[in-house]
């Protein structure tokens, strides 16, 4: 199954803020969690050796001109609680473990979004000797987000892929990580 | 004789425009000896290249570094005398292979899961040193348990492991262990120009991310003798006063958002994300990576910039009297937590290093609006020779002062050390929890504001 779609849309140009992107954003989030899904989504983050940059603007994301709660998606503590892993770093192989174990505790189904150029493909430091090249190496990533780091309002755009992705009427089965 | 004196007595080496000694071992002795009889000099970092070992010093102008070579793989350790050091010299044995004799002999960037063991030295060893999982000393007492917390911790947050040592609700040892987030940046940069490498230090740390470009960039100019022109250093000015009131905003919000003041965390955030939009406008990028380059700056600011950074400076200047009075409940909360003897912006309680920031955001904001008032016309970059030289230089970050030393060699980087002050923020942190509530090690924890990244490298 191809997901190319999902990125390309989550992928749009990075400019300044746009208040009319996000307000258009804001009323399809709205309609798509509110009566297609009927629930809200509950994300788990989790750092694989980020620069702290994702976690800046996830942080903005929470904040008050973004507010990611109000669209019915929301940060929680515990893996156990997540349908969302949003992974960010580019999977030191110092974390690989700590991710594969977060992504073992949340229960099925489960979405894994991988954030910032780093998740998606080691960004910078594709290579060395102390990370994996991205999210991938260990995971099945649903979604990528890219930018260094990605806007919040594009990090709002990618994450309403996935809400309107997760009412569409055929979902793949995914319960298998990327073996060894 | 003084421990400065014992460094200065060394042979001086072409390191500009702070100096770098190298002593022989005996003088080193002699120096580890002396700093046993006093608290001064202060010890700001401790790294290493493949010959030998390098240690900052404060002194009354800045800094300088006494460096000792390596022998037989070995050196006498400075921890006994600087407990700050038992860190980075774990890091350089982690990474170059070189013992400190003396020190703490745990891992701590290699976790066992590198392809190889001493990843900078000229000959990495096989795998298979590290011993997982760390021990961590326990207390004599029957009753005390152990509490493990992280990586994964918080809501959204750095990977870090603490290891609370407690009995009952109390945290009777505090230890952190981190290394998660190594990327191994010193060897990415390692035979690149000073150009390129910087790409890799604007990802060291995002919230100092302008602090360690500037701190490198300097350095990289100075080494090379190459002057900035007047209008690219303006530009850093403002940038580095910029991330510091981002910074702190960011620190102060956390705080708000873990006390559960919903009102002052979404106004703290609020005038944050205005000042990270006027960055975008002035600066292309939100955060101001890669806008300072070594040799001045990528390009030119655009030319509303200024004026959208002045206005939104403004505006955070005339909300800083209400902000200060609606932190009031938020310094009685840290009233008294996590208290300290230090003479940093660190020292006293929670309540002390809150209000520390607020006082630095006011301080900020005067010196960026006296430097976009003298914004000179002019070129904002110049050209840098592939040439060698030695550099060591800093820049001022809401953490404290980062430094940064580098040696090229025919323009390509030969060796180089990103020091950031919280390698020193995380011990202070550790002596703050112990006797506090476990309940408050959350709070404690962002009072100091501790990175991980920049110390993981």
């Amino acid at each position: 199954m191809s997901w190319a779609w999902l990125r390309s849309r989550g992928a749009s140009p990075a400019g300044p803020v746009d208040e009319a992107t996000a307000a258009s954003l804001a009323a399809r989030l709205d309609a798509a969690a509110q009566t297609r899904l009927g629930r809200s989504l509950a994300i788990r983050h989790v750092n694989t050796g980020s620069c702290n940059g994702c976690e800046l603007e996830l942080r903005a994301l929470r904040g008050v001109f973004y507010d990611l709660e109000r669209y019915g998606l929301r940060f929680v503590e515990s893996p156990r609680h997540a349908d969302v892993l949003l992974v960010t770093g580019p999977l030191t192989r110092n974390l690989r473990e700590a991710l594969e174990a977060a992504f073992d505790a949340a229960p099925e189904p489960k979405w894994v979004v991988a954030v910032g150029d780093c998740a998606v493909d080691g960004g910078v430091f594709k290579g060395s000797y102390a990370v994996l090249d991205g999210t991938g190496a260990a995971l099945p990533v649903d979604l990528t987000i890219s930018g260094c780091p990605p806007s919040p309002a594009r990090m709002l755009a990618g994450l309403h892929a996935l809400l309107e992705a997760n009412a569409r009427p055929e979902r793949p089965g995914r319960s298998t990580r990327a073996s060894d | 004789m003084t421990a400065l004196d014992l460094i200065c007595s060394g042979t001086a080496e072409q390191c500009r425009p702070w100096r770098r000694f190298s002593l022989p071992p005996e003088a080193w002795s002699a120096m580890i000896a002396a700093l046993a009889e006093s608290p001064e000099p202060v010890l700001l970092g401790l790294w290493a290249d493949s010959q030998q070992i390098h240690a900052l010093f404060r002194d009354a102008t800045g800094a300088l570094i006494g460096s000792v070579a390596v022998e037989g793989g070995r050196y006498p350790a400075l921890s006994p005398v600087r407990p700050v050091a038992s860190r980075p010299e774990c890091m350089i044995r982690d990474l170059w292979g070189h013992i400190a004799v003396g020190g703490d002999e745990r891992t701590w960037l290699d976790h066992g899961r590198w392809p190889m063991a001493h990843p900078l030295s000229p000959r990495p060893g096989l795998p298979g040193g590290a011993v997982e999982p760390p021990q961590f000393p326990g207390v004599e007492d029957p009753g005390a348990t152990q509490v493990p917390l992280g990586p994964i911790h918080g809501l959204i947050d750095e990977p870090a492991h603490l290891r609370l040592v407690t009995r009952g609700d109390t945290v009777l040892r505090a230890e952190a262990r981190l290394g998660y987030a190594h990327r191994g940046i010193l060897a990415l940069m390692r035979g690149k120009s000073p150009r390129a490498a910087a790409r890799f230090i604007a990802r060291l740390a995002a919230e100092t991310t302008v602090a360690h470009s500037v701190a490198f960039a300097r350095a990289a100019e100075s080494a090379l003798e190459t002057p900035v022109p007047p209008r690219a250093v303006a530009w850093r000015t403002v940038m580095l006063e910029q991330e510091q009131i981002a910074g702190r905003l960011d620190d102060l919000a956390r705080l708000a958002d873990a006390a559960g003041m919903g009102p002052l965390h979404a106004a703290l955030g609020e005038h944050r994300e205005t000042l990270l939009r006027a960055a975008e406008r002035a600066f292309g990028h939100r955060l101001m990576m890669d806008v300072v380059v070594p040799g001045g700056l990528a390009a030119d600011i655009a030319p509303d910039g200024a004026t959208a950074l002045r206005q939104v400076g403004d505006g955070l200047a005339e909300a800083l009297p209400s902000l200060r009075q609606r932190l009031d409940p938020l310094l009685g909360r840290l009233d008294g937590l996590g208290r300290i003897v230090s003479g940093s912006d660190a020292g006293g309680d929670a309540a002390a290093r809150c209000a520390a920031r607020l006082s630095g955001i006011g301080r900020s904001l005067d010196r960026l609006r006296a430097a976009l008032d003298a914004l000179p016309d002019g070129p904002v970059s110049a050209a840098l020779p592939a040439a060698s030289g030695e550099g060591l230089d800093c820049g001022d970050s809401q953490r404290g002062t980062v430094w940064h030393w580098l040696r090229l060699d025919h323009g390509q980087i030969a060796a180089c050390f990103p020091c950031d002050p919280a390698w020193s923020l995380w011990p202070l942190a550790e002596t703050a929890m112990a006797g506090e509530s476990v309940a408050e090690e959350q709070m404690i924890r962002l009072s100091f504001g501790l990175p991980c990244a920049a110390l993981d490298l």
